[in-house]
This record gives structure tokens, sequence and C-alpha cells, in this order.
């Protein structure tokens, strides 16, 4: 009993792992931790040997654990049996539900094996009946078809037959294009049975009908009166009946240039923007129309129909491009003769507006004939239109800066230079601006050909920058140092207050004006510097250059009128019998006014300048020729005629120590500066008068004087009055050399003179 | 190629009169008159020893008076003109012991020594004493102490035309002809008998408004001498000698004054002037319109302009801002393109680079600027002998004598 209840556990434990392999359910856990036991004494083991396991605890147990371990097994056996009823009991359920479903099943198929028999019963018998019905019918139904086709065929040859007095009447109704389309339709026809004789008949007639019309299209082509429209429909219609297109084509071109040959010559009372919107009106659109209706009918037709394969589209495009250059030449021509008189600059507006219509207009055109030439070279007239406009530009501001110079030099006598150089110089700008103002139209967003590429980069750069911005300026410079050289040989036909003011004017464009001139064209115009442009350096230093050179001549000028006076007053005195000084001579303080006059004029314009510091009693210096050391040194000197040196040494060590007078210098631009130039050239030109006269005693007294009064007066002109003092004291020691009897006057005397007024 | 040092000397008067020994072809010599109101003027013949670049100076008394121009003979080392300044005063200070000798001018002299003090200006034809050369050499300081003096040939005054302005010897001729520039007229006189007598055989008058008054002139060497250019005032005018009248005039020439004249030596219708309006021009006297060229280098007037007497693209000019400028004027020159040199000359190689050089076209350019002057420089001169010397004065007496620098010599050379 034992063994077979070990056996059954056994095999119950086969069945569970069969099972579990079958689902797929993998027994991890407990089963693979306690693998199975190959021990015989494992009473769950799968090797279990039930003889072993009784000998074994036969051999190792004692009675009480026999006993006990017998107790354990029947009780494990009892719970055992009662676990397999239960299974048992539950399978039995549901093998029982099972057999009962079969049981139905079989059954409901055999119902089901009855109805399709009947069914396909049915079937046969319904094949049968179709059959015998088209069996039937079929005679009948070839027949109609028959018919049919003869009745197609009688109402085509009752056309044919009806063809040549349809088509009479069609003429006499003048209904070409139904006409053409009814001898289209039979045209085949009656071409492939032309060996009936009937036929032959029907398709000469229609020939010669058809001729007719023919010749009634052609005239009707040539008296041309008609409109576009029937033009192109005879056009159409005469392409149909296969007339050569190629003579088509002139002819419709002639016709059309004929047409239109009317365009508007310019007369000069119309404005240009009236012109050109009667150019535009009546040419550019009806050139449109001639276009579109040519291409149209033959080369849009033409490429569906037959006549393709004729090469009739090239041959029409070229015919077409050839045309069209040809008439917006001479068009072209109209317009650039037109603009080229529109010479006022005042409104450029209208010139613009004109041109944009013109150039919008011939858009259309590109539209209609995309490979043509004739928007390029509208947009090239367009730009020349643009830079002959800049050209005016720039000589209009040209003259416009003339005239305001011609202005301001009959304003110059007026005290009020600061005001005249503002005004100036303000009154250019603003011209300068309108201008600008004027040519950023051509620009404008809302323009067509802006967008082009010229006047998107050339025209800014080349056109507006360059060619007007920087030359005017350059211009202004121009001018100005022609001011320098023009008036320098032929004695000063330019006022001196001129010059400074134009020197003044060019240092402002220098430090300001140009820089933002130039600013506000690059703002306005976006230039894009493809190529190179003129930077604002090189233009100030042109400014620069022309102010330094005004001002150079200015000092000039005013110097030698100074240099003028004191020179007529040295040559047509007699130095050598003169009387007693008692008196500064006129002409001296004639000089100490207009230096002062002068120093005035400068100070309107420029600014002070640094100076260096004065002695304390600057008035009151006394020249060193008086001092005894010098003069003795000076006359004195012993004669020693072969003395290889030189006996000047003090003269001359004093020299060494100032410092070399260049006297037609460049100034800075300051008043002190100015001032001291001008001193600088009257002095120099009294030393060298001085130089070639003979004095007498009193002669050189005179010129004592003189010099003391403008030390009194010159020294708070210039930078260092160290030079005033070095070049008087120079004139008084030359006047002193040159004089035959030299006794100079005494200080105290001098001074009591000068200061006598 | 470091180039000389100039060579200074020192005159202890003030001077404006520099000349050339004009027929003085072997020696480099220059003559320079002295301006002194209270002593007597001095004539002091500079020798200059090129090769151990010394100055030998002999003097020679000048009692007339102060000099303001002084020519030498183009025939006779001996024989100079000198327009000079006499005064009242001078002259009575003067003994009279040189003066009676000369009995004709004692008369005029007693003119001027009446109560009316005055300057006049006199213009004479001198010669040097024989011996001059060879007192110098013996003892230095003696002559020093004791100078010889000039002796008079003539005068070249008349009655009616006084205050010479200049004397021109005719250039290149027999030291027969001179020409004296007075007041507003142009005298022309043949020296007779070794130049003891002098005859006025033509004249010219500048007539015009105002007191018109030539202020200096030259001698055209070209057109067989016939030729003279003057300057008054703005305008420079050309005379025909032979029927002493004008051919051509250049009114404004200059903005201010006029100073000095120089023909080129080479080309026979150009002519530089250099004025008080601190530029030299170069003018082609066929066509008066306009300069063919303007310099405008110095800061204050231009006192002399002189051409180099064989290379006349380097022209000198002398100025009261104390400088002295050497210009090389190439394009205007009759050598525009350089010297012409021969493919033979050159050798193979070596000369390559000069080639270029030569090739390249010269520009018009200042070759250097002379600062040694510290006073107005009225006068410079280029040597007789050497074309590549000059000397240059200035009003405190001081003589600067300089070369070409030596870079442009071989450059013009080559």
């Amino acid at each position: 009993m034992t063994s077979s209840y070990s056996l059954f556990l056994f095999k119950r434990h086969r069945v569970h792992g069969m099972l579990k392999l079958y689902y797929g359910l993998n027994e991890e856990g407990k089963a693979e931790e306690q693998p199975e036991s190959l021990d015989p004494c494992d009473i769950n083991g799968p090797h279990f040997d039930p003889e072993l396991f009784l000998n074994k605890l036969r051999r190792e147990c004692s009675l009480a654990e026999l006993m006990d371990q017998e107790t354990c097994m029947v009780k494990q056996i009892r719970s055992l049996d009662s676990d397999m009823q239960t299974l048992v009991y539950e399978n039995y359920n549901k093998f029982i539900s099972a057999t009962d479903t079969i049981r139905k099943m079989k059954n409901d198929f055999k119902k089901m094996e009855d109805e399709m028999d009947c069914l396909s019963a049915n079937m046969a018998a319904i094949t049968e009946f179709s059959a015998r019905i088209s069996g039937t019918l079929q005679d009948q139904h070839a027949q109609i078809t028959k018919l049919s086709g003869v009745h197609t065929l009688l109402r085509k040859l009752q056309f044919l037959f009806e063809l040549p007095a349809r088509l009479n009447k069609c003429l006499e109704l003048q209904a070409y294009a139904q006409a053409v389309r009814s001898h289209r339709r039979a045209r085949c026809v009656l071409q492939q049975y032309s060996h009936l004789p009937s036929f032959k008949g029907i398709q000469d007639d229609c020939h010669a009908i058809m001729d007719k019309l023919a010749q009634e299209l052609r005239q009707k082509f040539r008296d041309g009166g008609s409109s576009a429209k029937d033009l192109s429909e005879c056009v159409e219609l005469l392409l149909q009946l296969d007339e050569p297109a190629e003579e088509l084509c002139d002819k419709f071109l002639s016709h059309a240039q004929s047409r239109l040959d009317t365009i508007p010559s310019p007369t000069s009372n119309t404005d240009i923007l009236e012109f050109i919107d009667r150019g535009c009106n009546e040419f550019v659109s009806s050139l449109c129309l001639v276009i579109t209706s040519y291409q149209e009918l033959f080369i849009n037709h033409a490429q569906k129909g037959e006549l393709a394969s004729k090469n009739i589209p090239q041959m029409a495009n070229g015919k077409l491009n050839a045309f069209v250059d040809d008439l917006a030449a001479r068009y072209f021509s109209l317009v650039e003769r037109r603009i080229q008189e529109e010479k006022g600059v005042a409104d450029n507006s209208l010139l613009v507006r004109a041109l944009d219509r013109f150039h919008r207009r011939l858009q259309a055109v590109t539209k209609l004939l995309p490979g043509s030439a004739v928007p390029n070279q509208g947009t090239e007239i367009v730009i020349r239109a643009a830079t002959e406009r800049v050209k005016q530009y720039l000589s209009a501001l040209q003259s416009f800066y003339m005239d305001s110079l011609t202005d301001v030099r009959q304003a110059l006598a007026t005290p009020r230079l600061p005001e005249l150089l503002s005004s100036l110089s303000a009154s250019i700008l603003n011209q300068i601006k309108s201008v600008l103002a004027s040519v950023h139209l051509f620009t404008a967003k809302d323009i067509t050909f802006s967008n082009k590429p010229y006047f998107k980069g050339e025209f800014c750069s080349q056109g507006v920058r360059e060619s007007l911005v920087v030359s005017f300026i350059k211009f202004v410079c121009q001018s100005s140092r022609q001011f320098c050289e023009s008036a320098g040989d032929k004695g000063g036909s330019t006022p001196p207050a001129l010059l400074l003011l134009l020197s003044r004017l060019c240092l402002d464009y220098e430090t300001s004006t140009i820089s933002y001139i130039l600013t506000l064209t690059d703002e306005q115009f976006l230039v894009q510097h493809h190529s190179p442009v003129t930077p604002v350096t090189t233009l100030c230093a042109e400014a620069r250059e022309a102010a330094q050179k005004l001002l150079n001549h200015y000092v000039k000028v005013q110097g030698l009128i100074i240099s003028q006076m004191l020179r007529k007053s040295v040559e047509t005195r007699d130095w050598v019998n003169t009387i007693e000084p008692r008196n500064v001579r006129a002409v001296m303080k004639r000089v100490v006014e207009d230096t002062t006059s002068i120093d005035v004029q400068v100070g309107l314009l420029y600014e002070e300048g640094v100076r260096k510091a004065h002695s304390s009693d600057s008035s009151k210096r006394t020249f060193s020729v008086y001092s005894s050391s010098r003069q003795q040194a000076r006359y004195a000197a012993s004669y020693t005629p072969s003395a290889p040196m030189d006996t000047n040494l003090l003269s001359n060590i004093h020299k060494l120590f100032s410092e070399r007078i260049d006297i037609f210098s460049s100034v800075e631009f300051n008043k002190v500066s100015v001032m001291t130039g001008i001193i600088k050239i009257s002095l120099k030109t009294f030393l060298e008068c001085v130089r070639l006269r003979t004095f007498g005693r009193y002669g050189l007294q005179q010129i004592q004087v003189d010099c003391h009064y403008l030390q009194m007066y010159l020294w708070r002109f210039v930078s260092d009055e160290n030079l005033v003092h070095f070049m008087l004291d120079e004139i008084v020691g030359s006047s002193a050399h040159r004089c035959l009897d030299p006794a100079p006057m005494e200080q105290s005397v001098i001074e009591v003179i000068c200061e006598r007024g | 190629m470091e180039d000389d040092a100039p060579v200074i000397y020192g005159l202890e008067f003030q001077a404006r009169a520099l000349t050339a020994q004009t027929a003085e072809t072997d020696a480099i010599r220059f003559l320079v008159g002295t301006q002194s109101l209270k002593f007597d003027n001095q004539i002091h013949i500079i020798d200059f020893d090129d090769e151990n670049n010394i100055i030998n100076k002999n003097v020679l008394l000048h009692q007339a008076g102060e000099i303001w121009h002084i020519g030498a003979s183009p025939a006779d080392k001996a024989v100079l003109t000198t327009c000079y300044n006499k005064s009242e005063s001078y002259c009575f200070l003067l003994s009279l012991a040189p003066f009676t000798k000369l009995g004709s001018f004692a008369l005029s002299l007693s003119v001027s020594l009446s109560l009316d003090s005055r300057v006049v200006s006199c213009a004479a034809v001198w010669r040097m004493p024989s011996d001059w050369e060879t007192g110098s050499h013996e003892s230095p300081d003696d002559s020093a102490h004791n100078p010889q003096t000039l002796e008079l040939l003539c005068h070249l005054d008349d009655s009616a035309h006084s205050n010479a302005a200049c004397v021109l010897w005719e250039p290149m001729g027999d030291g027969k002809r001179v020409i004296s520039l007075a007041d507003n007229h142009a005298l022309l006189w043949d020296l007779q008998e070794s130049s003891t007598q002098a005859t006025v055989s033509s004249t010219a008058t500048l007539e015009g408004k105002g007191q018109l008054k030539f202020t200096s002139g030259k001698w055209s060497p070209h057109h067989n001498c016939s030729q003279l250019a003057t300057a008054n005032d703005t305008a420079i005018r050309g005379w025909d000698l032979r029927t002493m009248s004008q051919i051509y005039c250049i009114e404004n020439a200059h903005g201010q004054l006029v100073r000095d004249l120089d023909f080129n030596p080479n080309r026979q219708y150009y002519l530089a002037s250099c004025g008080d309006d601190c530029k030299v021009k170069f003018w082609d006297v066929r066509n008066v319109q306009e300069p063919v060229k303007s310099l405008e280098e110095h800061s204050h007037w231009v006192w002399s302009v002189r051409y180099n007497h064989s290379h006349d693209q380097l022209v000198l000019t002398a100025s009261s801002d104390s400088r002295l400028i050497l210009s090389n004027m190439v394009s205007i020159s009759s050598e525009p393109f350089g010297h012409l040199v021969d493919d033979e000359e050159l050798s193979e190689g070596e000369d390559n680079h000069q080639e270029d050089k030569s090739k390249e076209p010269l520009k018009d350019s200042v070759v250097s600027t002379y600062e040694e002057h510290e006073d107005s420089v009225y006068a410079a001169e280029w040597s007789s002998a050497d074309p590549w010397l000059f000397a240059s004065l200035s009003y405190d007496g001081r003589l600067v004598i300089n070369r070409v620098p030596r870079a442009l010599k071989y450059r013009i050379l080559l």
C-alpha cells in the first residue's frame, strides 16, 4: 500500500510538471531551490524507494519514532486522498458539459447540409433559363448595331452633300468661323474619298467656296479697319485654312505697326509726366495688346495645333522680338529726347513719377515677352536720366554756392561776419539737404525701379555719394583755392574778409559739416560700399588744406596792404633832409588802426589762441640798440679790413638765440597766429625798405619814434611779443646803420612824443 | 658721397654787391662790394682754393661810396663797374687827396658839396691795380693796413641821367659795351680808349604814368646780344638794342616788385624772374600771358635768381628769408630728359641700375636749401670757373661758398 501510494504521488508530480511545462509556467522559487533530490529515501523525491526507506527507518529509528512516523504518514495519506477526490469531482463536471455541446453540434450540421443541396439545385435551374433567353435575343441585337452604323454614315453623307450649300450660306452671313469649322470637319473625309466622282465634285465645290472665303478674309485682313479682335479672329481663321504663317505674321505686324506709328511726339509744353502718361497709355498699352494677340495667335495656338511641327513658334517669336525692339527703340529715343529737355531741377518728383510710370509700364512687356531686351533698355534710360539728374543737381548746387558767395560778397560791408557765415553755411546745408531729398525720390520704396541693383548700389554710392556730395565738397574746396590763386597774382580782387569767411567755412567743414553731410547721405541712401568711395578723412584733409590756404592768403593779402603803406611811406620820403621828429607819422597810426580793425575782424570768426606771457612792461620796453653795449659793438668796431671773421658778433649772437623767423609761413587757425603773421610781414617789409635808404640824423630819430609807437600798440596782437621787439630792434638797428649821422634820440623824449600820439 | 662743408667768409661791413670775375676762367674768384656810410668801402677779391678748401682774399679800396651793384668785365679781368651812393657828409669827411687827381670829378663833386645835403647814385668803370695780387701774397697783414685803391677809368653818368641802379656788361663781349639803368633810362655806352672814355651811343626811355624806375635788368646772351630785359615795379620788359624799342612786356609779372632777372644760357626765349611775392617765375617771352613755371619756396622776397652757366636746370635763388635755394628745374631746361648717354658708353651690368635711374623722368625739385646765412641774402652768383660752385652774400657781410651736391652733380654728368 505504501508503495502504490508513493507511485501515485510520483505520477501526480510528473503530471503537474508536464502541465506546467505545457503552459509555459516556470516554477521559480521553491522547486528550483530544492532540486529534485536523488535520495531514494526522500519520500517526495522521484527516486524514492519504499524498500530502502523502510529499511532505513527500521534500522535507524526506535519504536516510538516508528510509531510516530507511521501516524504521520497515515495522516498525510488521508489528506492526499481527500484532495484527489475533490479534483476528480471537479473534472468530471467539466467533461459532462463538453460532451453535451458536441452532441448538439452534430445535430445542427446535418440540417445545414440539406439546405445547401436545395440551393445548388435552384442555381442550376436559373443558369439554364438565362442561356435560353440570350440565345433567342442574339440575332436582334446584331441587326440593331448595324442599323445605327448605317444611320451615322448616312448623316455624315448628308452633311457632306449639304456642305457646299451650307458654306455658301455661311459666306453670305459672314459667319466665317462656322464655315471654317464645317470645312475642317469635312476636309479629311473628302480628301480620303476624292477618287469617287460624287465626292470629288463636293470637294471641288468646297475648295472653290473656301478659296473665296479665304480671299474675303484676306481682304478683310488687309483693309485693317476692323478692331484688333476682328483682326485676330481673321488671322486665326486664315491659319486654320493653312495660310503660310510667316506671311501672316509679317502682315499682322506691319498692320500693327501702322497703328502704333502714331506715337505722341514730344511737345515741350506738356510736362513730362503727361508726356509719359500719354506714351504709356497709347503706345505701351497698344504694344502690349499687339503682343498678346500675336502670341495668342501665332505662338500659343500654333503650339497646340499641327502647326507646331513647322517651327512656327520660333519663327513667330523671332519676328515679334525684332518688331518690338524696333518700335521700342523709336519710342525710347523719343522718351530720351523728352527727358533731356527736362532741365529744371525745381520739381524732381514729377520726373521720378514719370520715370516710374515709364518703367512700370515696361514691366508689362517683360511679363509678356520674357526674353526681350526692351525692359533692360528702359532701365538703362531710367539710369541715364537719374545720373543726368544728379549731374544737374551738382551744377545747381555749384551755381547756388557761387551765387551765395556773390551775395556774401555784397553783404561783407556790414560788420556781421559770424551771422553771414552761419547763414551761408546754413543755406548751403539746406540746399544740400533738399537736393538729397529730391534725389532720394529715386530710391523710394514705391518706385518700381528702386529695387534694381543699380539703384540699390551704384546709384547710392557712385551717383549720389561720389558724384554729388563728394564732388560738391571738392568743388567748394577747389573754388576756395582758386580765390587764393587768382587773387595772388593779379592784385587781390577778392576782398580779404571773404577769404577769412571762406577759410572759417572750410574749417567748419573739416571739423563737422563734411562728416555730418556724409553721414546724412549714408543714412538716407543706405550706401553699401561695393566700390571704393572717398573716405571722410580725405575730404576733411582737403577742406583743411583749403582753409589753411585761404587763411594764409588772407594773412598775405592783409600783410601786403599794410606793407604797401609802410613801403610807400619809407620810399617817398627824403630821410636825409628831414626835420626833427615831433610826431608819430600818420602812416604809423594808420597801420595801428588797420591792424586793430583786422584784429577785430579775425576775432569775429576765430578763437583767440595762445600767446606767451607778457612781460610786465610790454609797451615800455626800450630798444637794445640804444643800450650802449650793442651800439658800441656795432659802430666802434676797429677798422680791420682783412679780418676773416664776423665782427658783428653781438648782433649774430643775438640772432643765434632767437629763432629764425619765417615771414610768409603757414598760420594756425586762431586770431593770435593770424595777427602775428600779418605783423611779421609788415615789419619785415619795413625792415627791407629801411635798408635800401640812407638816413640823416632826424630820419633815424623819426624811425625810432615810429618804431616805439608800433611797439606800444602791436605787442598785444601777437603770440610772442619778443618777436615784435626783435623785428623793431632790427629796423631801428638797420636805420641806425644806414644813418650818416647816427645820433639817437633820448628814450624819454621818444616816449613823450609817442604818448602825445 | 659726403658733400664738402660750405666755406664761410666774413666781411666787417654790410654788403649787397657780389659778382663772379667773369673774365677769369681758371681761378674761382668772386668780387664783393661793401656798404658802409662811415668808413672807406672796399672791394674784396675772394679767391677760393678748391683743393685745400681755403679762401684767399685781397682788399681794394673803393673810396667813392657804398657799393650797391658790381659788375665784372667779360673781357678784362682787371676791369669792373660799380654803382655806388655818395653822400655829402661822407665825401666831406674824406680827405680830398684821392679826388684832386681827377679834375673832372672834383668839379661835379663841388656841386654836391653845396649845403643841400643829399645822396646821389653814380656808376663808374674801374681798373684794379696791376699788382694787387702780389701784394697780398707777400704779407697779408701789411695789405690789411695798407690796401690799394681802385683806379677810376671813367664815369657812366652824364648830367641828364643819374641814379644808376645797375650796370650790365655785354655778355661774352669784348668789354667795350655796357648798359646802365638809371631811373627810367637805359643807356648804352661805348667804352673807348681802353675804357677811359665812355660815350652814350643810344638810350631807351621808359614812359608812363608816375615816376617809373628800372630796378634791375639783364643783357640777353642770345640773338647776338641784341636784347635787354629790364624790370620796373611789377613789369618785365624786353628791349631791342638796335632800335632801342620795346619788344615785349610782361605786365604784372609778379604780384609785387620784380627784384631780379636772368636769361637761360641755353634756351634763348627762357627768362627767370623773382620778386617780392616770394615767387620765382620762368617765362617764355614768346608767350607772356602765363609763366611756364612758378616756384614758391621762399618765405620772403626773392632778391636774386641765377641760372647755372652750363647746366641750366640748376637755378639759384637768394631771399631775405636768409635762405639760399638750389632748384633743379629739369622740365624746362635744355636737357629735359637728362644727359643723353650713348649705349656704348654704358658698361654692361654694372650700370644697369644707373641706367634705370637716368631713364625715369626727372622731376623739378628743390635740390637743397642753404641756411648758413643769418641775415637777408641779397646776392648769389655761380662761379665762372667751376660750374658746380656758387657764392652767396648776406647783408651782414657773410659770404658763403657752396657746391652742388655731389649726388646731383654725378647724376647730371653721368
